[in-house]
């Protein structure tokens, strides 16, 4: 298969505009006469939805959640980029482009990036018109602050909930659609999977989670915006809902899977405190900033903290990275806290959490400031760990955070499946092979509000509303079909175990050996007991109930079947991505500092997998990726 | 430690529900109460039972999904705290727990403890927004909004929808999840132009939506997890007579 | 598949033309009628409280008062006819939201525990409809002289004294006045609210004055009938 990203020709600066200009458009007449499916409603399909629907195209969203309102997108606290430059210090389009590319580890399309850094601007006005309340300055203009370890101030932030709000913004818009009836919402409505009728994307099938009644939707172009798939890791931020499905049905029907095994790691989340753990719950990285991170020198020193003298303390990012110190990037805080406490140093309940001690900070500015700057986050910290941050310093462990692998698609956000779009979290694009902090939402925003809107037309302009699907043609019973199947498969099995007690065991593989750092026995080993897995989990899963109600074991059960089998994609990329980049992490690719050692000569590609039917391995496309204005560096932060 | 939970269970909308006894062993006091159920739950799987039905998703407070009764009070006993967030060791050993769904003829009940929370939709979708076609929104700095303003309509704006202030309030109002919204838009200059047909329509939509009125009571500043304040309901009081003296109510229609 | 639908339902359109109807065809008009009425109300039972405090000064100063109000019935029907007015709106949009609230939930908590509200809020619509019943025996009283031991539409100042003579009748009354004290202590909070004065910096002035403000005109009133059995009027 050819796999052609159709990036517009020209300077990067011009290929968006040029872009635009050179597409096709929809007679406004006719607009109307187009369907569209959104499946997802966070601030990819969110925005997408609301924007379509303006435009005059019929939109048919659908969520699993019971309002659009709840997508996981929500839980955003950081920020949003925009090169916005409203600080004066230095940035534009330019540098926030470079910026990303770089963060991605060369690892992701430079015309894609350089448009999001472009249209970053337009998401804040956007978003200011929509009401979203962003900080200000007391002269009532917006507020900015740096993030992420960037050099310059470019993050806009409503409070710790910017996601939220965000969501609420693009969900008030898409409210409105909904009210205008331009968008028929589904929500919980779980898309089940994709109708494909030769080589072009038909339409969709769902259940209806209420009552339990699988149906079918036809559309001139669908768009997936179901987010991330962090949660193959059992224990990660994202919400609990959040999963693979959407995109592992599509990639079962011929959309290509892109760098699957790049799922970024969060350094500061508050450790599991036991078995019972069902998530972890992410503090803010700016804690980075004032907290000092250490562990006992010596292997199980089990003392309190206040019996630990500084003598015995090893203050080991700062050991390490004299220059950076507590402020590496993600990727390396993580890799370098999993390594201590794999060295059986680490704090708290199982050995898994490292120190992160504002003592010094407290001393050093006082308790009303440190109050001031993490109160809300040392608020946080006490209500799920009992345990007081201004008396004894806090535990902290990384988490399974963000998923940048995802379907592959082209510079119109296009699949290899004729009229398949994927947007946010949900496809692979911007990020490369790790995300900077605040540029999730971005993307998201930019692909919804302002990428899919255009590109979408000029998809619809080349195709004909009177080759609508109906949704009675047997492509679409024989789907509803297979998802029935498959469902009375799962509720049939006639075993014990809970489908949750499978993804626990199933997470703890992924994270152990597909987890901060990957070796290839590591990999081999996960990838000869998955199927395994698998196959326990299809003897001996129990869902209770039936299909024809609501029934929250079965669709839980679903997933978890769902990521019993992308998971060993995830694995298989990870193996044959034999070089270290981003957050992909080889412990056989390092350099003598522990830096993730690329390998620009034969990984310099977007690995793109094309599904061979389940148990087959599957098969390698791969888009060279080129760049011509960043040039590829080796990171270091020593 | 050791449980208590009478939980109602109800198979569907339809169905008559009855609340239901079951002890919990081994929880620890570092569980959330979602993660109370989770045990429970695999517990029930085990026996080849239903499962409790719960709403949650982000467990971190912020998506709203999450939410019942614990004990008589909407999202149990700790305050400005949702369910998801409410922690195990504010509880004592051997307690007795009583956990209801939300009730209300607006909410019904889908099955155990979830409830169809559509109508907050509905309200939102009746007026709860800024038409602010994409793209033509002017340059952001264009608009300046007073630091005050802004931080008391971030107040406002926190709202998660979690609808326990319906489940509080004695008489099943919506007030403070509207007022919180007609709040956050109105404090803003972006939300002036709509203002008026914005509570208009939303006030209509409460009433139409089957949730009761408002008397001042405040159970529901006392449950938000949010801690929104009824404040917000005066404001919204202010705007409605305000907008019902000024102006007549016009049908919701595209630009 | 009725939850199917429930979850899209939809209200209709169906506020009425009429401005004035269409205000006060949900909740939150009505309740802006309950609390001007309710001022209404308050201000009368203001004025007739320091009407009735004079029977303090003797017989003379409080019947000249009740002559010379009963002299100005240019200015007492209109009055009357204004207060007529606010007690039957007042009834009346009281009754549709006891209804309304009512039928908002129709299923009830097992357990339920109030954290912020109180018994005066709480029991708003039995205090009520039991201060309209004693209004309606007040006048039959007082007014049309009806009830009551032998009285004269001039001599107000010894109908009051022989009627709280009669221990039944005081009590009755005291019990009264405790009931529309109980009414005003959550009313009046709740009437500012409605009319959406509300300032957060004075939040606690107005939780604390409105039962202050009751409870000062609950006592008195009670003083009257306290008065007149312990002796100090006759
Ligand atoms: C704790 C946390 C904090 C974060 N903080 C930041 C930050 O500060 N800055 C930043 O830039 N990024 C941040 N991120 C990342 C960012 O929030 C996400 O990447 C982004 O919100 C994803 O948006 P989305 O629209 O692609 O998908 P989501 O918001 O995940 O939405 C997915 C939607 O798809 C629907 N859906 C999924 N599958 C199906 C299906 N099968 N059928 C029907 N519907 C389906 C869901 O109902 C939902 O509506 C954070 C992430 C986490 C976990
Ligand atoms: C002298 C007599 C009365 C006075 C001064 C008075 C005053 C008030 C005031 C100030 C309120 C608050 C309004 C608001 O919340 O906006 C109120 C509420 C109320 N009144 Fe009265 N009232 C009187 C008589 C009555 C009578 C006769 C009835 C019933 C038949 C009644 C029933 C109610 C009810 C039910 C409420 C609560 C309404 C609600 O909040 O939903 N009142 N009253
Ligand atoms: C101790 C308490 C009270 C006393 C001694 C008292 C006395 C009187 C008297 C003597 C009259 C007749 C006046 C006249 O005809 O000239 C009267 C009228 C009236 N009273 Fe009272 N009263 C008391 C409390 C109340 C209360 C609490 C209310 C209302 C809630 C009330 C409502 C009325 C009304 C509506 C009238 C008729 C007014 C009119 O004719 O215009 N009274 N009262
Ligand atoms: S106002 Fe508070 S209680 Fe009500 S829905 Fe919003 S967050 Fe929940
Ligand atoms: S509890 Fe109910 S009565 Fe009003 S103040 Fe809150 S909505
Ligand atoms: S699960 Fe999201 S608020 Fe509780």
């Amino acid at each position: 298969m050819e796999l052609d990203p159709k990036v517009p020709s020209g300077p990067i600066e011009q290929k968006w505009s040029k872009y635009r200009f050179d597409m096709k458009l929809v007679n406004p007449a006719n607009k109307r006469k187009y369907k569209v499916i959104v499946v997802g409603t966070g601030l990819a399909g969110g925005a997408a939805a609301a924007t379509l629907a303006q435009l005059g195209y019929q939109v048919s969203c659908f969520c699993f959640h019971d309002s659009p309102r709840r997508a996981h997108s929500i839980a955003a606290q950081g920020g949003i980029n925009a090169a916005k430059n409203y600080q004066g210090d230095g940035d534009s389009v330019y540098r926030l482009f470079h910026d990303t590319v770089k963060g991605g580890d060369f690892r992701s399309r430079e015309a894609n990036v350089y448009r999001l850094a472009e249209l970053s601007m337009a998401i804040i006005d956007q978003c200011v018109a929509l009401g979203v309340p962003f900080a200000r300055e007391y002269s009532g203009y917006l507020a900015n602050r740096s993030f992420g370890g960037a050099q310059v101030s470019r993050t806009f932030y409503a409070r710790g909930q910017t996601g939220q709000q965000l969501l609420l913004g693009c969900y008030s818009a898409l409210a409105r659609q909904i009210a205008l009836r331009q968008v028929t919402m589904h929500p919980r409505h779980e898309m089940l999977d994709l109708v494909v009728v030769d080589g072009r994307a038909r339409g969709i099938t769902t259940r209806n989670l209420l009552t339990g009644v699988i149906s079918s939707h036809a559309a001139d172009a669908i768009v997936l915006g179901t987010g991330g798939y962090g949660n193959v890791y059992y224990l990660s931020t994202n919400a609990k809902a959040s999963n693979v499905t959407a995109i592992w049905r599509a990639y079962r029907r011929g959309a290509l899977m892109a760098n699957p095994c790049f799922t970024q790691i969060h350094p500061t989340c508050i450790p599991a405190s036991g078995e019972h753990q069902s998530k972890l719950t992410l503090m803010s990285e700016s804690l980075r900033n004032d907290g000092r991170i250490w562990v006992p020198k010596q292997a199980g020193d089990h003392r309190p903290v206040g019996e630990i003298f500084e003598s015995d303390r090893d203050y080991f990012l700062e050991r390490k990275y004299p220059s950076f110190g507590n402020l590496v990037p993600r990727d390396v805080a993580s890799r370098n806290a999993k390594e201590v406490c794999d060295e059986g140093r680490g704090v708290g309940p199982g050995g898994r959490g490292v120190y992160l001690d504002f003592t010094a900070a407290i001393a050093r500015l006082g308790q009303d400031l440190v109050r001031q700057r993490y109160g809300n986050l040392f608020e946080m910290y006490e209500r799920i760990t009992g345990e007081n941050p201004y008396r004894q310093p806090m535990r902290v462990y990384p988490a399974i955070h963000y998923a940048m692998g995802g379907l592959w698609v082209d510079y119109n956000l296009m699949s290899n499946i004729e009229g398949l779009f994927v947007i946010g979290e949900a496809n692979f694009a911007d990020q490369g092979a790790n995300r900077l902090g605040a540029s999730a939402l971005m993307q998201g925003l930019a692909d919804g509000y302002f990428i899919l809107p255009y590109t979408i037309g000029d998809y619809l302009a080349r195709v004909s509303p009177a080759d609508r699907l109906s949704p009675e043609h047997h492509a679409f019973r024989q789907t509803e079909l297979e998802a029935a199947d498959r469902l009375k498969k799962l509720l049939s099995a006639a075993g014990r175990r809970s489908a949750g007690s499978f993804h626990r065991e199933l997470g703890e593989l992924v994270w152990n050996q597909c987890g901060m750092s990957r070796s290839a026995p590591g990999l081999k080993q996960a990838l000869a007991r998955i199927p395994e897995l698998r196959e326990e989990f299809w003897q001996s899963v129990k869902v209770p109930g039936s299909g024809a109600q609501f029934n929250q074991a079965l669709e839980h059960a679903g997933r978890i079947a769902d990521f019993l089998e992308f998971s060993e994609l995830m694995c298989h990329d990870a193996l044959d991505r034999d070089e270290s980049c981003g957050a992909h992490f080889r412990l056989e690719h390092q350099t003598t500092d522990g830096e993730a050692l690329r390998d620009d000569e034969h990984y310099c590609h977007v690995s793109a997998w094309e599904f061979t039917g389940l148990g087959q391995p599957p098969l390698l496309h791969k888009e060279p990726l080129a760049f011509e204005y960043v040039k590829p560096t080796q990171r270091s932060y020593k | 430690m050791k449980l208590i939970l009478k939980i109602w269970r109800q198979a569907s909308a339809g169905e008559a529900g009855t609340l239901i006894t079951y002890p919990v062993e081994d929880v620890s006091s570092d569980m959330s109460f979602l993660e109370v159920l989770d045990v429970l739950n695999e517990q029930l799987i085990a026996q080849g039972e239903r499962p409790v039905a719960f709403d949650h998703d982000c467990r971190e407070g912020i998506c709203g999904s999450c939410g019942f009764m614990i004990d008589g009070v909407a999202h149990g006993p700790l305050r400005m705290t949702t369910v998801c967030q409410l922690f195990m060791r504010h509880f004592g050993d051997g307690a007795t727990l009583v956990v209801e769904p939300f009730r209300a003829r607006a909410l019904t009940v889908v099955q155990d403890l979830v409830v169809d929370r559509g109508a907050l939709d509905r309200i939102i979708e009746s007026g709860g927004f800024i038409s602010a076609r994409t793209g033509s929104a002017p340059e952001a700095n264009s608009i300046l909004v007073s630091k005050e303003a802004s931080d008391r309509a971030m107040d406002a704006a926190a709202c998660i929808g979690c609808a326990a202030c319906v489940a509080a309030c004695p008489n099943a109002s919506a007030m403070l999840f509207t007022a919180a919204k007609i709040s956050h838009l109105g404090l803003l200059p972006q939300g002036q132009p709509e203002r008026r047909q914005r509570v208009l329509r939303m006030v209509d939509a409460m009433y139409d939506l089957d949730f009761g009125s408002c008397s001042n009571h405040g159970e529901c500043e006392a449950v938000c997890p949010k801690g929104i304040s009824i404040d917000f309901i005066a404001r919204l009081n202010r705007d409605h007579i305000t907008a019902g003296l000024t102006s007549a109510r016009e049908v919701i229609k595209d630009v | 598949m009725s939850s199917a639908t429930e979850l899209n339902r939809r209200p209709p359109d169906r506020r009425p033309g009429n401005r004035l109807a269409a205000f006060y065809r949900a909740t939150v008009g009505k309740k802006v009628v309950m609390a001007i009425s309710g001022v209404v109300l308050f201000v009368f039972v203001i004025t007739h409280l320091a009407g009735n405090l004079q029977v303090f000064l003797g017989s003379e100063k409080l019947n000249a008062y009740s002559a010379l109000l009963r002299g100005m019935p240019e200015l007492l029907w209109p009055a009357r006819a204004g207060l007529v007015v606010a007690l039957v709106v007042h009834v009346i949009a009281s009754m549709q939201l006891v209804l309304i609230n009512r039928r908002a939930r129709p299923v009830t908590y097992a357990v339920r525990r109030d954290i912020e509200t109180n018994y005066a809020a709480r029991t708003m619509a039995i205090s009520g409809p039991l201060v309209l019943l004693y209004v309606i025996y007040h006048l039959a009283m007082f007014t049309f002289l009806v009830t009551g031991p032998g009285y004269s539409h001039t001599d107000v100042y010894r109908n009051v004294v022989l009627a709280f003579q009669m221990p039944a009748i005081s009590g009755i009354y005291i019990t009264a006045m405790l009931l529309l004290g109980l009414h005003l202590c959550h009313g009046l909070w709740s009437m500012l609210h409605t009319l959406g004065i509300s300032s957060r910096r004075y939040r606690w002035l107005r939780r604390g004055l409105a039962p202050a403000v009751a409870i000062a005109i609950t006592a008195g009133y009670i003083s009257i009938p306290l008065a007149v059995l312990a002796g100090i009027v006759e």
